[in-house]
């Protein structure tokens, strides 16, 4: 898996294209089948937009909400429960380390600020100047014991330590 | 990919026997390896006699609860008028815990073998596996693995649906689980009703744990006497388990052991001790929502249930989080309480307000501003967040926070009394 293109769109200017169409429409189509309600459907619909678009937008929710029968209201509110779902654009890398207790006392903290410092992102949920890259901290990842996970995109890493964070971020230039 | 371990001689290897094993993902690789045979034998039983099996080997639910499979199954409706569900529980994020992470990578067809078991014996058509959203490695090895065995009709009528979380420890917790994948906010709901009558969709609903549900189709094809002879300790507590090992030792990983296997073993023997020059300092075996052990505690205490509450704390998970003598407790126990009042659903507000306030007391503590008076505080705060919520989540940030106090009180009374640097700036 790599880091998959995140085309934004400027509500402003561009006329919105919808998410579920052609292809994506089918896969939606396909979800539906798999639960009683539409309803069901959301939490991977909202998936399908945030694979297309890199993130979850106001407007998209409103189509989301139109395709399912919900309203846009509802969906922001699912929306904002779940923190994997980006709520605004964020850089093309986007970096998740675990800084747990389990984590935390083999070094996370350390791995938090390597990583801050390679990517030049410099703060905490801020991205980069070049828009590559925003590193944030997050709870358990559920690989206490290979500390430190770092979640880059969809790639999960294993046992990270500050030595290996130059070479890692390397890999996503 | 990490590989595991490798094989420790004190180890029963049952669930992990083809972790490493990359074949044993395929379906023709499991099927070579004995793999649906204990599904093809279930579908000669009645749904009453296999439940009936898995009451008899004394499996208990490897999610935290440690309630009995058998019995739970043994709830659902029997005169089926309505449709019925299983819910996979693969949320897996409790501090410390990262055991299932490894079934699904490393056997999925176990996985999907019990699940198909557990659903013709509480007559379900659909089950839904709810995936963590950070599991994508995971997820990908499952989906793959669904679509073998289903290409090759290994299920017949039976739908097996993967359903991929979003970031939200909560949604472990069973009732949220079930309204995360009605496309709902992931709040618990109030209980009764039970969701053996009004679970997900409004359905009789069982869900299960990954690891518990993986280890059923060894017990069919082994039958209940052999499951229930693994035990070294208390005969309530049968079979094995994962125990997945992290922080300060040498090996960590997931080592399976036999139930009532002594902590201590596990930590010095098996995990090869604390790292040179250093010694243990305090264990938690059950994940981040039991009380922790001390040294003395740690040493005594035998892996099961029962010897686990005999020490003061619970089995939980399985996850045993190690601390030697250069862990800092009260900047730990802080992290804790900030997962906890991150994580909080706020819907309760004892839980809402006592994380977060916990969270914060222990913040002052650590930048040299903490009061006298804060270790009680803590102490009362987390007595009004025990046993007065809609869930335990509450009573989970507690648990670290009051056993924390109790067994290292001098490590927080020195912050406060300055003879400790401040390590946050207030
Ligand atoms: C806050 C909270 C989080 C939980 N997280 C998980 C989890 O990640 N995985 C899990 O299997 N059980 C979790 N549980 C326990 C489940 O509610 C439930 O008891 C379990 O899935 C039942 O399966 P079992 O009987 O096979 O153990 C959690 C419970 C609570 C209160
Ligand atoms: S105890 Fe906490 S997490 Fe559980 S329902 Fe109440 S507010 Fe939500
Ligand atoms: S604490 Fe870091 S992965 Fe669990």
């Amino acid at each position: 898996m790599s880091a998959s293109a995140r085309p934004t769109h400027d509500a402003a200017t561009e006329p919105y294209q919808p998410v579920f169409a052609g292809k994506v429409l089918e896969e939606l189509q396909s979800l539906l089948g798999r639960y009683p309600t539409k309803q069901g459907a959301l939490l991977p619909a909202l998936w399908l937009v945030q694979r297309q678009r890199g993130w979850i937008s106001d407007r998209d929710m409103t189509e989301v909400a139109a395709v399912l029968g919900l309203t846009p209201a509802y969906v922001k509110g699912v929306v904002t429960f779940y923190t994997m779902y980006h709520q605004h654009p964020v850089g093309q890398n986007f970096v998740q380390v675990c800084t747990t207790s389990p984590c935390n006392i083999c070094g996370a903290e350390d791995v938090v600020r390597a990583l801050l410092q390679a990517t030049g992102a410099k703060e905490l949920g801020a991205t980069s100047p070049d828009g590559r890259w925003t590193v944030i901290e997050v709870e358990c990842l559920g690989a206490c014991g290979f500390a430190t996970p770092v979640l880059i995109n969809d790639d999960f890493i294993e046992s990270v330590s500050p030595e290996k964070v130059p070479d890692l971020v390397k890999r996503y230039r | 990919m990490g590989y595991p371990h490798k094989p420790h001689a004190k180890e029963t290897k049952v669930l992990s026997k083809y972790f490493g094993d990359p074949e044993a993902r395929t379906y023709k690789g499991w099927v070579k390896r004995g793999g649906y045979e204990a599904w093809r034998q279930a579908q000669t039983l009645a749904p009453a006699a296999i439940t009936d099996l898995v009451k008899e080997s004394g499996l208990r639910g490897r999610g935290g609860a440690g309630f009995p499979t058998g019995l739970k199954w043994s709830f659902m409706p029997k005169d089926k008028k309505k449709p019925h569900y299983l819910c996979v529980n693969a949320d897996e994020s409790e501090p410390g815990t990262f055991k299932d992470r490894e079934i699904m990578r490393w056997t999925p067809h176990a996985l999907l073998e019990g699940t198909a078991i557990a659903m013709r014996a509480i007559q379900a058509e659909v089950a839904y596996v709810y995936i963590r959203g950070e599991f994508t490695e995971p997820y990908a090895i499952m989906a793959q693995a669904l679509a073998e065995a289903t290409a090759a009709g290994a299920f017949g009528d039976l739908k097996i649906h993967l359903h991929r979380g979003a970031g939200a420890y909560i949604c472990g917790e069973e009732t949220a689980l079930m309204n995360s994948i009605e496309g709902k906010r992931g709040n618990p709901r109030i209980k009764p009703p039970f969701p053996a009558a009004f679970g997900v969709f409004g359905m009789p609903t069982t869900i299960n744990n990954v690891e518990t549900l993986a280890a059923v189709p060894p017990i069919l094809t082994n039958g209940p006497a052999w499951y229930k002879k693994m035990s070294l300790s208390n005969p309530k507590s049968t079979g094995t388990k994962l125990f997945s090992v992290c922080g300060h030792v040498q090996k960590p990983g997931n080592y399976e052991l036999t139930m009532g296997f002594p902590l201590k073993d596990l930590l010095f023997e098996l995990c090869g001790g604390m790292r040179p020059g250093r010694t243990l300092k305090a264990c938690i075996p059950g994940g981040s929502s039991v009380p922790i052990l001390d040294r003395a505690e740690t040493e005594a205490c035998l892996l099961d249930y029962e010897g686990a509450v005999e020490r003061g704390t619970m089995l939980g998970s399985g996850g045993v989080i190690v601390f030697d003598d250069s862990a800092d407790m009260v900047y730990q126990i802080m992290r804790l309480a900030r997962f906890y009042a991150h994580e909080s659903c706020a819907q309760c507000t004892q839980c809402r307000e006592g994380t977060a306030w916990t969270t914060k007391i222990l913040e002052r503590i650590l930048a040299g501003q903490g009061k006298a008076t804060d270790l009680d505080l803590l102490l009362d705060l987390s007595e009004n967040m025990t046993g007065k919520t809609i869930c335990v989540l509450s009573d989970s940030c507690a648990a670290p926070v009051v056993s924390g106090i109790k067994k290292f009180r001098g490590e927080f009374e020195d912050y406060i009394a300055g003879k400790r640097k401040p390590v946050l700036v207030a």
